[in-house]
C-alpha cells in the first residue's frame, strides 16, 4: 500500500483524497451554514426558520440544492456569455483554493508551505474579480454599480487586513500558518493584540461582503448588485463561493488570534478533546459571530464605510503594528525561527 | 469633555456591543411565530371564511331567493337564479359564488333576512384548480351541512352584538 503512494498515480491519487478530504466537509459546513444563519437570523427576529423539510428542517439545505439545479440558468442577451459564466466559477473556485494552506491540526494543512498568509491573502484578494467580471459582464446598471462598491471596499479593506497580518507576523516570525498557531501556545493573539483581532474581525466582515458592509449585494438599494442577472447554478456558485468565503475567514481568524487547534488551557480536560474539533469549534463561535452582527446592524452608508476604512482603521493598525514591533523590540521579545 | 466622552465610547464599541447583547437576548426569547400546520390560532366567532348556505332544522333550506346578497355583493360574485316550486314556495334554482371574485367582506351574511347564506370559520379551502373555486348550490349546501353545528354556535355568540 505504501509503495503505491510512491508513484505518480499513487501521488495523485493521494493529492485528489486529500482535496476531497477538505473540499467535502467545506461544501457541507457551507450548506448547514446557510441553514444555521436562517435559524439564528429567525431567533434573533423572534421566528422559527425553515422546520419543515426533515427533522427540525435539517434537510433544507438540500432542498435548496435540488431547487438551484433544476432552474433554468438566465443568460442576459446584452450580457458577455463567456465572462458572465466565468465570473461565478471564478468566485466559487477562489474560494476553495485558498483552503489548501488552511492546517486544521499540527501539520495537517493539504500543503503546508512556509507563505500560508501570503497565500491566503492573495487568494483573497483575487475574490474582488470574480465580483468585477460579474458585474461587468452582466451588461446591467445596477449590477455594475454593485461591482464598483465590491471593489472600492475590497480594496479598502485589504490594506487594513494587511497591517493586521503584519502585525500577526512580526509577533510569530513566521508566514507558516502552523507556526502561527504554535506560536500561541502560551497565550492567545487575541488578548495582545485585542484591538486588532476586532480589525481584523470587522475587516473580514467587509471582505466576505457581509453586512454590515453588503453595500456591493445591497439587498435594498440596488437589489442584489453583482449578482441581480445571475439565476440557477451561476447564483449557486455566487452563493456558495459567499459563504465559503464566510468560513474561511472565520478559520483566518481563529488562526491567527484565537489559535487554531490548541485547546484554551494546556490542562487534561481540554487536551483530551482532538485539535480539529477545538478548530471547528473556534470555526463555528465565529461564524455564530458573523450571522449574529447580520441580525443586528443596518448597512452602513457608502461614504461611511470608506471613512472607517480609510480614516480609522487603516491609521490605527499602522499606529498599533509601529506600537507592537516597538514593544516586541524594546524587551527583546522578537520571536526567533530557526 | 463631551468630546472625549464620546471618542472613548466610540472607539470601545460600546453601542456595538449594546446592540449586539440586546438580538443575544432577544435570541433566547420564545418565539411568537404559530407553528401553523400543527398550531392554530383562535378564531373569532365573526370570521369570515368560506361561504356556506344553511338548513332549518327539519332540512328546508333557508334561501328564499330574495336575491338580496347578490344585489349588495360589491365584487358581484354571486349569481341567483331562481323560480317557484310544485310547492309554491319560491326557492333557489341556481346559487352560485365565485371564490375567485369574493373579497370576503360579509355583506351578504348582513343582507340576509333568513341566515341563508353565512360565511364560516374555515378559511383552509384552497384547490389546484381555478374551476374548483367556482361553488355551486350544492357545494354551498353541503358545506352548511358539515359546519351547521360551528355555524349556529357562532351566530348565538354573536346575537348580543347584532
Amino acid at each position: 500500500m505504501t509503495a503505491f503512494f510512491q508513484t505518480s498515480f499513487g501521488i495523485l491519487t493521494l493529492t485528489v483524497l486529500q482535496a476531497l478530504g477538505i473540499i467535502v466537509p467545506v461544501l457541507l459546513g457551507m450548506a448547514y451554514l446557510t441553514f444555521a444563519e436562517r435559524k439564528v437570523l429567525a431567533a434573533m427576529q423572534l421566528r422559527r426558520g425553515p422546520n419543515m423539510v426533515g427533522p427540525f428542517g435539517l434537510f433544507q439545505p438540500f432542498a435548496d440544492a435540488i431547487k438551484m439545479l433544476m432552474k433554468e440558468t438566465v443568460i442576459p442577451s446584452g450580457a458577455n456569455r463567456v465572462l458572465f459564466l466565468l465570473a461565478p466559477v471564478l468566485t466559487f473556485g477562489l474560494a476553495v483554493i485558498a483552503w489548501a494552506v488552511i492546517p486544521v491540526n499540527d501539520g495537517w494543512g493539504i500543503a503546508n508551505i512556509n507563505v500560508g498568509i501570503l497565500y491566503l491573502f492573495a487568494i483573497s484578494s483575487l475574490g474582488v474579480y470574480g465580483i468585477i467580471i460579474a458585474g461587468w459582464a452582466s451588461n446591467s446598471k445596477y449590477a455594475f454599480f454593485g461591482a464598483l462598491r465590491a471593489a472600492a471596499q475590497m480594496v479598502s479593506y485589504e490594506v487594513s487586513i494587511g497591517f493586521v497580518l503584519v502585525t500577526v507576523l512580526v509577533c510569530v516570525g513566521s508566514l507558516n500558518l502552523n507556526d502561527v498557531v504554535l506560536a500561541q501556545r502560551h497565550i492567545w493573539f487575541f488578548i495582545p493584540l485585542f484591538p486588532m483581532f476586532i480589525i481584523f474581525f470587522i475587516s473580514a466582515l467587509a471582505e466576505c461582503n457581509r453586512s454590515p458592509f453588503d453595500i456591493a449585494e445591497g439587498e435594498s438599494e440596488i437589489v442584489a448588485g453583482f449578482m441581480v442577472e445571475y439565476s440557477a447554478m451561476t447564483f449557486a456558485l455566487f452563493f456558495l463561493g459567499e459563504y465559503t468565503n464566510m468560513i474561511l475567514m472565520s478559520a483566518m481568524t481563529s488562526i491567527l488570534f484565537l489559535g487554531g487547534w490548541l485547546p484554551p488551557f494546556d490542562v487534561v480536560p481540554f487536551t483530551w478533546i482532538p485539535g480539529p474539533i477545538w478548530f471547528i469549534a473556534k470555526i463555528m463561535f465565529c461564524l455564530f459571530v458573523f450571522i449574529w452582527v447580520r441580525g443586528t446592524f443596518p448597512r452602513f452608508r457608502y461614504d461611511q464605510l470608506m471613512r472607517l476604512g480609510w480614516k480609522v482603521f487603516l491609521p490605527f493598525s499602522l499606529i498599533w503594528l509601529v506600537l507592537t514591533a516597538g514593544v516586541l523590540v524594546f524587551m527583546g521579545w522578537l520571536p526567533h525561527v530557526a | 469633555m463631551a468630546f472625549l466622552d464620546r471618542t472613548a465610547r466610540g472607539f470601545l464599541l460600546s453601542e456595538i456591543f449594546g446592540g449586539m447583547a440586546l438580538t443575544l437576548r432577544y435570541f433566547f426569547k420564545p418565539k411568537v411565530t404559530l407553528n401553523y400546520p400543527y398550531e392554530k390560532n383562535a378564531i373569532s366567532p365573526r370570521f369570515k371564511g368560506e361561504h356556506a348556505l344553511r338548513r332549518y332544522p327539519n332540512g328546508e333550506e333557508r334561501c328564499i331567493a330574495c336575491k338580496l346578497c347578490e344585489a349588495v355583493c360589491p365584487a358581484q360574485a354571486i349569481t341567483i337564479e331562481a323560480e317557484p316550486r310544485e310547492d309554491g314556495s319560491r326557492r333557489t334554482t341556481r346559487f352560485d359564488i365565485d371564490m375567485t371574485k369574493c373579497i370576503y367582506c360579509g355583506l351578504c351574511e348582513e343582507a340576509c333576512p333568513v341566515d341563508a347564506i353565512v360565511e364560516g370559520p374555515n378559511f383552509e379551502f384552497s384547490t389546484e384548480t381555478r374551476e374548483e373555486l367556482l361553488y355551486d348550490k350544492d357545494k354551498l349546501l353541503a358545506n352548511g351541512d358539515q359546519w351547521e353545528p360551528v355555524l349556529a354556535r357562532r351566530l348565538e355568540l354573536d346575537a348580543p352584538y347584532r
